[in-house]
């Protein structure tokens, strides 16, 4: 870098803009006018307006907000982390140790086959970046006030570039079950179409919990602090350690209740070619869409109000 | 000429109280309901929450190219109208339309992150902004030479000096290429050399025909910089105008009692049974009454109003001001060789009774800021009869009559106007050149 740093304010940055403005009288500012007004507003502000085309636009002209702000999450997070990206695979391949031993091993859960680390890492996978996701995200417009309440820009953004960040670490994660595949023999079938459409509904139903938890949680932080006892209870009952079909028989249409069921087990499914449980599966985009349409809806309505109560 | 913002019947309201205002937990509610089961539920239907307007009816317009300044004090509402106009928050009632690009600058820095380095805190904040990643691109190096921080772009802000710091954030913030630009106070951080940058940039950005909407408390600035002012009190527009008229009405609002101290009972006032103080006041003349608030370019006055008791005794009236700091600033006292102007009663014996005596300090001479007043009066030549510390503070407002080329920080207790004088001396520069 050139260290040239005397008489830079002759360089101001607008010497290259101002050239294609004609310079004017400070009294006299009409003659300035470089663009001509549109007849119709560009912006309304006006309270109670409604979802609009408008909104989706907006949200698409700041994609690169989206885009920055999860690189951002991810950047910090390793910046000062010896091991760096390490961590990303530390927790799920301690977590399938872990119940590898204690549940492959000793309680010896039957798994038809299948090695119980593949298993359980195909289950950790999904539900790892679930589990995070929505306890970032939940957090996200709370840790993100000094931005609300200082600069304008569609608020989605927020629960979504933590959902974002997260959806990188999970990117990292799967390459250590396609290390594992390679290691156990495991040969890809037809079944891995679906993967990617998997992964779109677990990203979706991460963002619908998000949009509802992080807009509650602006104003009510019980909801921060309820999050990891509730994410916690909802491991044990999601195929996460176990295969569904170790859930008994007249238990299996209440548990499948849980829109992970479907989308843990698909992702399972699709990995090592199992057959789907398309019952779970139509469970969980019902409920999937359903939730996003409604925290939408929700996150809409009370986002207005974040700047004047965060 | 058409506008390029136009605000109609704008107003906001705030609930205050404990139900509206910031976080809340479920268990609160719940123990409140529990422990006072009909006064909580009776707090839940009673809808009538106590409300406060930070802003009313507001109405204007803005021309294209034109710089508005928006004054008035803390809590007048100024904030609220630049968090609506950048859609921060929305407005209880009433229309704003934009017929540009607004961009807004409520804060210099907003979404810095200390770990980051400077390079990827200029992509970041930009994106913050809403600025497009191309946009950042063509003007990074145009950014990195105003901030000057070229050696340290690679460097994480934590090292930064704040002085860095704000150079690299404002640089961001003024390759914003909105139509409408929409800034609050951040002329007020910084130093003078920085300020300076600062408002050569914004001049700079209205000459491109951008409209800005600047919220001060820099007087001079305001009417240096813009073509109209609003003034906001308790969230109305009051006035609106002409800068230097509108800073005029400003400063007469801001006027308070406190430019005045009164001892109605002689027995409770500072001194002894030879004199008593009655009163100390700060005066303008124009203004006609006390005040706190002090024009730079007119004549203040200090009025000492005091009690003889002792007949045929000889009195001297003096005053110290001291800064904010609490350095002396002068000190004067009405002894005859000390005064400027003939005034009998410093070389006769007063008779009992209550007498006035008035200090007129310069126009133009104290610098802006808070000055504190000393009230004394002793009997010649030099017995200290009452010292009261601190009676009052008034605060010297720059109008901006010495500030037609220079915006920043003034250094000096004092800012007296003087004279200067240059003559060329000689022609030729050869005693230079042989020197080489």
């Amino acid at each position: 870098m050139g260290a040239t740093i005397s008489n830079s304010t002759d360089a101001l940055p607008s010497d290259v803009t101002a050239s294609t403005a004609p310079p004017a009288l400070k009294s006299s500012p009409q003659h300035s006018l470089t663009f001509s007004l549109p007849d119709k507003p560009l912006i309304v502000i006006e309270p109670n307006r409604t979802w609009s085309s408008h909104d989706l636009i907006d949200l698409w002209a700041y994609r690169e907000l989206l885009y920055f702000l999860i690189w951002r999450d991810v950047k910090v997070r390793y910046k000062q982390a010896v091991l760096g990206v390490f961590w990303v695979v530390l927790q799920p391949l301690m977590t399938t140790l872990i119940f590898t031993i204690f549940l492959g091993y000793l309680a010896r859960i039957p798994t038809s086959g299948i090695p119980y680390p593949l298993l359980v890492y195909a289950g950790i996978l999904p539900w790892t970046f679930f589990s995070a996701a929505v306890i970032t995200s939940g957090n996200s417009l709370v840790g993100n006030a000094h931005l609300i309440t200082k600069v304008y820009f569609p608020r989605l953004i927020v629960p979504m570039a933590a959902v974002g960040a997260r959806l990188v670490d999970f990117a990292i994660a799967f390459l250590i079950l396609i290390g594992m595949m390679i290691y156990y023999h495991v040969p890809v079938g037809w079944n891995i179409v679906m993967l990617p459409g998997l992964i779109v509904l677990n990203t979706l139903l991460a963002l619908g919990a998000s949009f509802l938890l992080s807009a509650i949680n602006v104003k009510y932080r019980d909801i921060g602090a309820a999050l990891p006892v509730v994410i916690q209870f909802w491991v044990y009952v999601s195929p996460v350690l176990y295969p569904t079909s170790l859930v008994p028989p007249k238990w299996q249409s209440l548990y499948m209740l849980n829109p992970l069921v479907g989308i843990i087990e698909g992702f399972r499914s699709s990995i090592l070619n199992l057959s789907f449980n398309w019952m779970a599966l139509g469970i969980s985009i019902a409920f999937t869409a359903a939730v996003l349409i409604c925290s939408a809806y929700v996150f809409r309505r009370v986002e207005k109000s974040f700047a004047d109560v965060i | 000429m058409k506008p390029i913002i136009k605000v109609e019947n704008v107003s906001k309201r705030y609930f205050i109280g404990a139900r509206e205002v910031g976080p809340q937990t479920w268990r609160k509610r719940l123990t409140g309901v529990v422990s006072s089961p009909f006064k909580s539920i009776r707090a839940q239907l009673n809808s009538s929450r106590e409300t406060i307007w930070a802003l009313k009816e507001i109405n204007f317009e803005v021309e294209p190219g034109e710089i508005l300044g928006i004054i008035g004090h803390n809590g007048a509402g100024k904030s609220t109208l630049l968090k609506l106009l950048s859609r921060i928050t929305e407005p209880t009632t009433g229309r704003i339309e934009l017929y540009g690009r607004l961009g807004s600058l409520l804060e210099v820095g907003t979404g810095f992150h200390p770990e980051l380095t400077g390079r990827e805190n200029v992509y970041l904040n930009g994106a913050i902004l809403g600025m497009k990643r191309s946009e950042i691109d063509r003007q990074f190096d145009e950014i990195v030479a105003f901030a000057e921080i070229e050696k340290f772009l690679d460097t994480p802000v934590k090292h930064y000096s704040s002085g860095m710091y704000m150079r690299l954030a404002f640089a961001v913030a003024a390759s914003l290429e909105p139509e409408i630009l929409v800034v609050d106070e951040v002329l007020a951080v910084g130093d003078a050399e920085f300020q300076k940058k600062c408002l050569g940039k914004m001049g700079e950005i209205s000459k491109q025909g951008r409209t800005i909407l600047m919220v001060s408390h820099n007087m001079p600035s305001i009417i240096n910089l813009c073509q109209r002012a609003i003034l906001l009190s308790g969230g109305k527009s009051i006035a609106a105008g002409h800068p230097a008229e509108v800073v005029q009405s400003y400063l007469s609002i801001v006027r308070s009692a406190s430019g005045e101290v009164i001892w109605p009972d002689p027995a409770q006032a500072p001194g002894n049974e030879t004199v008593r103080l009655h009163a100390v006041r700060v005066i303008q003349e124009e203004l006609g009454g006390p005040t706190a608030d002090v024009d730079i370019s007119k004549e203040t006055l200090i009025q000492l109003i005091y009690w003889n008791l002792q007949d045929g005794a000889l009195l001297y009236p003096a005053i110290w001001l001291r800064d904010q700091m609490g350095t002396y600033v002068l000190s004067s006292s009405n002894h005859k060789s000390v005064s400027l102007t003939e005034d009998a009663w410093n070389k006769s014996p007063y008779p009992t009774g209550l007498f006035q005596s008035v200090c007129r300090i310069p126009a133009n001479f104290l610098n802006e800021g808070q000055y504190s007043v000393t009230a004394i009066v002793g009997k010649a030549p030099f017995d200290t009869q009452i010292l009261e510390d601190y009676v009052l503070t008034f605060r010297v407002h720059d109008t901006g009559e010495m500030r037609k080329e220079y915006f920043g920080a003034w250094v000096g207790t004092v800012r007296p106007r003087l004279a200067w004088h240059t003559e060329h001396l000689r022609p030729d520069v050869g005693a230079i050149e042989s020197a080489d």
